[in-house]
Order: structure tokens, then sequence, then C-alpha cells
């Protein structure tokens, strides 16, 4: 599976640069599902990346499933950790990012909501913003917060959607906010209650 | 520029060659306060010259009775140190622009690590004073070539945070070592000669650190070269620049009217566009890209000159 493209949009869209080697610098990695895939090929293209990589890995969601953990584990990472889901991993990750120092780098792979959680931790973290390279792997499902009752809505694949908190019709906006790592969801009906567009499916 | 009329109310040597001075208002009132980093133009009336020169303020930037700077004679200047040195006594009154800030902490930062070699240190005194004020973890390390040259250890305070490298007590500063190992949030700021700033930037490189958390600040006198002419557009004059003297100050004793503020290319106020350019103009600035700087369509008066046939500005 090939990194995501996404179309042009507003500024505040984040697109992900992709993975790109930068030598044997001491590495935070954290992948999930195809985003697997991303770390496996940065590993091919500069091996040495590895030796200093501390990688965590969700398998949830790969299509190659338990393959590519065992391939990722395979690549000798200093240290290899993996979990259920990002949940189960963020306490280890934060731990990790307390114990970095400047020059590490981070390599995210995965779904937007798993980049943009992450990223987020290692921005609060002090973390540069240069220092973080991301590949959007897999699904194009998004993580939105509702701006109404601030309630994160998780996987939203369609526009409009229904918040999972309060309830309301929101609309999908580009609207991105890297503290919190998701996208804005604003009421559609507000003005016109009852009327909602029909769902559509949620293009990259 | 906004500027104030300051009293010289003390003038004292701290080692052979750097002098501190502090300036009060005439009639005792409180100044505008600033922030650490934070330099002032002084404007000195030397014969028929007016030279100005960028200085770091050193003194307490809570404190409004009064602004501190220190001065290194340099010999082989351009006059404005030794103007400073040799004629500026307690009781005269020169003009002081008010403080700007171009090297201000980024109090974003999780801890702050502050490297100075020599005089480089003016700009540290104040932030040190700041950081501790407001608790923020940092560290200051100071190189210096000698114990008696290093005239920011008479003005910084004895905390285990200020480390002093003394090259000839064998005592070097370690600038891999420096940079490895500090957290996450960590932002650098580098004051001092050339060669260490790109020490820093090649250190830190090395290491992995983003550029955009190290930052520097070079005050640089307008650097001399072969005297040359510029056309002014908008009058249609030509104005000679001496070989000592920069094109900002020759635009100045032409009485053109040009907006300025750091005088050292660091802070962008005295941009000009080229109108044309027959030659090739000698960038020393820090504020146009390599890009822009290679375009020939930009010029910094301040410390840029130039060398060819015909250059004409937008002035």
């Amino acid at each position: 599976m090939r990194a995501t493209e996404f179309s042009p949009s507003i500024p505040s869209r984040p697109v992900y640069g992709g993975l790109r080697p930068h030598g044997a610098l001491p590495s935070l990695m954290l992948a999930e599902g195809a985003g697997g895939e991303a770390l496996a090929e940065l590993a091919k293209a500069d091996p040495p990346v590895m030796r200093h990589a501390q990688l965590f890995y969700v398998p949830s969601g790969a299509p190659a499933g338990p393959d590519l953990a065992a391939r990722l584990r395979g690549l000798g990472p200093a240290s290899y950790v993996e979990g259920p889901s990002w949940a189960a991993l963020r306490p280890r990750f934060v731990r990790a990012l307390a114990d970095a120092h400047m020059g590490t780098r981070l390599y995210l792979a995965g779904s937007e909501g798993l980049i943009g959680q992450a990223m987020a931790e290692a921005l609060a973290a002090g973390l540069p913003l240069e220092a973080i390279d991301a590949e959007h792997r897999g699904d194009i499902a998004r993580r939105m917060q509702c701006v109404h009752c601030k309630g994160i809505t998780e996987n939203v694949t369609t526009d409009p959607f229904i918040c999972a908190h309060c309830g309301l019709n929101l609309f999908v906006r580009d609207h991105y906010s890297r503290r919190i790592g998701a996208f804005q969801g604003v009421c559609v009906d507000a003005e016109t209650p009852g009327i909602v567009p029909e769902p559509q499916e949620i293009k990259p | 520029m906004t500027s104030l009329m300051l009293r010289v109310t003390a003038a004292e040597s701290l080692t052979p060659l750097v002098k501190r001075f502090r300036f009060e208002h005439p009639r005792g009132a409180t100044l505008p306060l600033f922030s650490g980093g934070a330099h002032v133009v002084v404007e000195m009336p030397d014969g028929d010259m007016l030279r100005r020169n960028a200085y770091s303020l050193i003194s307490d930037p809570q404190d409004g009775s009064g602004y501190e700077i220190a001065v290194r004679r340099e010999d082989g200047g351009r006059g404005g140190s030794r103007f400073m040195h040799g004629g500026v006594r307690p009781g005269d009154q020169l003009r002081v622009s008010l403080p700007l800030n171009l090297f201000a902490l980024d109090l974003r930062a999780r801890k702050h690590v502050l490297i100075a070699g020599g005089i480089g240190i003016t700009p540290f005194i104040a932030q040190v004073r700041q950081l501790l004020r407001m608790q923020l973890p940092f560290e200051l390390h100071y190189a210096a070539r000698s114990r008696t040259e290093a005239a920011g250890l008479h003005l910084l305070p004895d905390v285990p945070h200020v480390h002093a490298h003394i090259s000839d007590e064998g005592n070097r500063m370690d600038l891999g070592a420096i940079l490895s190992g500090q957290p996450l949030g960590t932002q650098v700021y580098t004051c001092g000669p050339e060669g260490l700033i790109t020490a820093v930037a090649q250190s830190g490189a090395r290491l992995g650190w983003p550029k955009s958390a190290l930052h520097s600040e070079v005050f640089q006198a307008p650097p001399p070269g072969r005297p040359f002419e510029v056309m002014l557009a908008r009058s249609g004059r030509t104005i000679a620049v001496g070989a000592h003297q920069s094109l900002l100050e020759a635009l100045e004793a032409a009485e053109v009217e040009i907006d300025w503020s750091c005088r050292g290319g660091a802070c962008g106020r005295c941009e000009t566009r080229v109108v044309s350019c027959h030659g090739r103009i000698e960038h020393h600035d820090h504020w146009l890209s390599e890009d822009e700087q290679s375009a020939q369509t930009r010029i910094m008066p301040c410390v840029s000159r130039f060398r060819g046939e015909s250059l004409i500005i937008d002035r």
C-alpha cells in the first residue's frame, strides 16, 4: 500500500511529507497497521537508522497482519514495543518522549488519527516540529472534534456525520488543530434545523 | 527612530579593554523597561561625524532607573568604541535610542542554553537576570581567552547555571558536550564571533538539532571596503560612500530619509530596493536569504557595499 496523496486544500489541512532518512540519529518510531510498511521502507533506504530507533507498533488493521510485525522486529531496532492500540501504547510512548534529548527524530506512519495524536504528544513534550517525519498509510478516516461540545469522534468516514457526544449533524472541515490532533466539525444545519445534506464518503 | 537624551552617570573599566557605562534620564524619570537581549543605539557626535553603534543592554530589564552597556575597545575598528572609551565621561549627555530586542528568549522553550564568546556575553547578562526572575531552567556557557579579559565575570551573578570556559586555564568550551543530551524543548542562543556561531550551527546539525532551535546574534560593525558611488533613483543624485563609511551613513550624511534600527544587518528595517545593478553587491547582512542576495534586487545599506559599474537604488 502506497502513501496517501491528499487533494490540495486550505493551509490548515496537514499534508505528510513521508519518511525520509536522516542518518544514524536517535529516533522514536511509531506506526499503526499499514504504516509499518513505511517504516520497513525507511529501514531499507537507510539501514543504520534502526540501530538507534525505539520502535512502537500497533498491528491493528494491517492487511499484512502479524507478518509485518515480525518483519519490523526483524529490522533490528534498538527496542521494539507492540501494543493492541494507540491508547495502550501511549503511556510508554510518552515516557520515551520524556527521556528523549534534542536531536531525537520522530517517525510516524499510519492513520491521520494516530499521526495527529502522537504528534500532539511530541510537540507538548517539546520536540520541534522540524524533527518529525510523518507518512499517511491506510484508511482516510478522520478524527473530528465537535466545535460545539468539544467531544472527539474517531474514525469519521462521512460528511456530514453525527457527533458521538452531543448528536449534532457536523460538517467535516479541513480546518485542523495541531494541538489536539483533530479536524473541526461544525453544525451543518444550524440555520435550517433538520435539513441535512446527504452524507458523502470523505475523499483524501 | 525614537530616542532619548540621557546622561552618563558612570563609566567604569571592567577589564583593560571593556568599559561599563550607565545612562540615566537627566531629570531622573523612569526609562522604558525592556526584555533580556534588547539593545540600544548610542549616537556619538565625533567631530563632524555622527556615529551610531548598537550595544546590548546589560542592566536589569525590570529596572527603569537607568540603562547600562559594556563597550569593548576595538582599536582596529571604525572609531565608535574608541570614542566611548576615550571621550565619554560621567556628566556627558548622549542620544540613546529606545531599546529594541532582536534576540529575545523564546519563552515557549522548556530550557534555555546560552553560549557566549568574549564580548558576546553582553545580551546574556540581562537574559540571565530575566531567567532567574522567571525561575526558568537555563545554563550559560561563557568562553573567554583569559580570566582578566572575561568582563562578564564581573557582571554575572554567582549562580551554578553559569559555566566559565577559560582557554588559558585549559578549560575550553566543548560544544559537542553542551549540545548532547539536552532535554526536548531546549532552545540555544549564541552570541559572539562568527566562528563560534558557525561552530554551534555545525555541532547542532551533526547532533540532529533543527535550525529553528538555534538562535544567534552577531553585532557586526559595517565592514570597510573600497569607496563606491550610488545613484538615488528618486532624486537622480549620486552619492559617494567612503572606504570606512557605510552606505547608510552616506545616505544620512546626504540627508536622505531612511528608516533603520539595528545598523548591523539583522533587523531588515533599512532594506532598500535595487533599481539597477551593473556589478556585484557585497552582501554582509543576515536578513536577506541566499536567493534574495544572489538576485541583487535588494540591499541592506547598513552593512552591504557595492563593487562595479553602477548601482541605482530606490531612495
